[in-house]
């Protein structure tokens, strides 16, 4: 009964359902749009393991004045040291130190390649895993050897199809022997994995220089015990630089779960946002259906009489209009997910990103553009309900 | 005895001002009996009609349809009384203009819960009777006045209720036509159907087994007419 009414009315009821169809487009977009999103930053977050932490100078995650940072001390090789010594919770510790170089091999060469002179314990840290030959050893690091693991992409440029192992590449001044090539790792926000050369800390130190700044990352195989090693390391830290009770920490414990909390209060604003607009055009469509539904009420007078005097309860005429009102929202409520799936996609594409459709946002599509009919139907069917049929059937 | 009336009195307010419509009617209708309430406008015809359709309630007084006192139903209760006990035929016809026959005559049943397909069958059996089975997909629009009325009237038979109230039905018809609908009401009222006609034309009442003459909302006269 309720689509008759609405198909001999197409056009009006299209025009009635526009806010609701424009308020869950938007939703569905943005919502669309985020989980995309959020399936790309979590899986690349991920690639830091969870239970990790990172010693640095500076947090990944910066508040407030840069400059405190910048004046603090780096990590040194001693405090290293010292966490090596003291930190009984982790299970692996490995210093990291960082400089770009250039490298080559016969006539190929490369500027900018970042080697990260680390120890044997990278490979658990950092969660990489020899592809061919070998990693790091323990004798590797101490002897300070000329020996180097290759991500996948440099091992790509440098060797082409030629086998790697064994080879000599020149790195700075220095020439390496490769010893191994790591799995691909793949992006990390556009950033490849996969083009850096690792070297032995001591070599690295040695060759480059040992007063540059470092981090430390350590691994606790004990998940539970995660924030008990930050309090250990930060205690450790604390004594070594003779930090006073009433001072503030000058290093940073960096942790994978700080860029996934700075990630998640930047889309939930955004996701405020976008609900207060979607919002005031769920507002102005349900305000708009009610008005549509109030002409319609006094349109079909007549028609509630006849009902009435047939038969029909004060229910009926109710569920009748509300139903009508539910219908023309549902309408624009179906468009709006479907175009607004479109809509998050087309975003997504445009950062080369896919996105599924999700039954979240098609309840939520569902559940507001319902709501939205009740609301708006309400009060009209009710008026509806309650005509008299004589006066309706009088009615001209 | 199927309709009790005893000193129904129906007053209304209009503004500050109080008219009285009906003022202390007492009548009796036996079923299978055919009644024409006849009156001039303004003789409160109209307002007997609606309280005997339960579609208003009187201000004093009782009305006892079928032993059942209805003076003092609400709304719901009355829209069933309505949608069992009371076919309604109207001058205006009344029928709903963007749904065809069959869904114009099966409406009554749809509202008393009968499943799709017996309210279907039944839909069809009541157009037949009134020979217009073969437009049952026909919208109002595309029948002439007169199969209007005959779609209202199975649309009033569907139920198979205790009383059919024609109001005016012949009022929008010509003499023909008209006609033809005086004979259906006959027939039905031959096949056992107690019928209520409320008209303000002597030809059309004198059609009928007994009429009733309504004047500044009391009875002047109740008399058996011999037809």
């Amino acid at each position: 009964m309720a689509w008759q009414a609405l198909v001999s009315h197409k056009l009006r009821s299209f025009l009635t359902t526009l806010g609701i169809l424009i308020g869950v487009t938007t939703i569905i977009t943005i919502w669309t749009t985020i989980e995309g999103l959020n399936q790309y930053v979590f899986g690349q977050l991920s690639n830091i393991g969870a239970s990790t932490v990172y010693v640095q100078k500076y947090p990944w995650v910066i508040k407030g004045d840069f400059w405190k940072y910048r004046n603090r001390k780096n990590i040194t090789y001693k405090e290293y040291q010292a966490l090596v010594q003291y930190c009984t919770i982790a299970d692996h510790i490995s210093p990291e130190v960082f400089a770009p170089k250039k490298v080559s091999y016969k006539d190929r060469k490369f500027d900018n390649i970042f080697v990260i002179g680390t120890n044997e314990e990278y490979s658990f840290t950092a969660n990489v895993a020899p592809e061919i030959g070998r990693f790091l050893t323990e004798l590797d690091v101490r002897n300070k050897r000329y020996v180097c693991v290759l991500g996948r992409e440099v091992t790509d440029q440098l060797f082409e199809k030629e086998n790697p192992l064994g080879k000599r590449i020149r790195i700075g001044d220095k020439k390496y022997t490769v010893i191994g090539v790591l799995e691909k790792k793949g992006n990390f926000f556009g950033q490849s994995m996969d083009n850096f050369i690792i070297v032995p800390f001591g070599t690295f130190r040695r060759v480059y220089g040992g007063h540059r700044g470092m981090r430390v990352a350590l691994l606790t195989n004990k998940t539970e015990r995660l924030e008990e090693m930050k309090d250990q390391i930060r205690g450790i830290l604390r004594r070594v630089r003779k930090i006073s009770p009433a001072e503030e920490d000058d290093f940073a414990i960096n942790q994978q779960d700080m860029l996934t909390s700075l990630y998640k209060s930047l889309t939930s604003t955004l996701f405020a946002i976008v609900f207060v607009i979607g919002g005031i055009s769920l507002l102005v469509g349900g305000i708009g259906i009610m008005n549509i539904m109030l002409v319609s009420v006094a349109e079909r007078t007549r028609e509630i009489g006849i009902r009435k005097a047939i038969g029909a309860n004060r229910k009926n005429i109710l569920s009748q209009f509300l139903l009508e009102a539910i219908v023309i929202s549902s309408i624009g409520g179906v468009l709006g997910i479907i175009l607004g799936y479109f809509g998050g996609s087309a975003i997504l594409s445009q950062m080369d990103l896919t996105s599924g459709v999700s039954i979240t946002s098609i309840l939520i599509g569902f559940g507001f553009s319902t709501t939205v009919g009740v609301l708006a139907g309400f009060y009209p069917a009710y008026k509806a309900a309650g005509l008299s049929p004589i006066e309706s059937l009088r009615y001209e | 005895m199927l309709i009790r009336i005893e000193n129904l009195t129906k007053i209304y307010q209009l503004g500050k001002v109080q008219v009285r419509a009906l003022n202390s009617i007492n009548l009796t209708i036996e079923k299978n009996e055919y009644v024409a309430i006849m009156g001039p406008s303004g003789s409160g015809k109209s307002t007997l009609m609606n309280i005997i359709g339960c579609l208003d309630v009187p201000t004093e007084g009782r009305y006892i349809l079928n032993d059942r006192d209805v003076s003092n139903l609400t709304d719901d209760e009355l829209a069933q009384i309505r949608n069992k006990e009371i076919g309604f035929v109207f001058q205006t016809f009344n029928l709903l203009p963007r749904a065809n026959a069959l869904h114009n005559v099966e409406l009554p049943l749809i509202y008393n819960g009968t499943p799709r397909a017996i309210r279907r069958q039944m839909a069809l059996e009541v157009l037949e009777k009134v020979g217009l089975a073969e437009r049952a997909s026909h919208r109002p629009s595309e029948l002439s006045g007169g199969q209007r009325q005959r779609v209202a009237i199975a649309r009033a038979l569907i139920n198979n209720p205790s009383l059919i109230l024609a109001d005016e039905p012949t009022g929008n018809l010509d003499s023909k036509t008209g006609e033809e609908i005086m004979q259906i009401l006959r027939d039905l009222n031959d096949a056992g159907n107690t019928i209520i006609l409320v008209t303000h034309e002597e030809h059309i009442a004198q059609r009928c087994k007994r009429i009733i003459r309504l004047l500044d909302g009391e009875i002047i006269k109740d008399e058996l007419n011999d037809i």
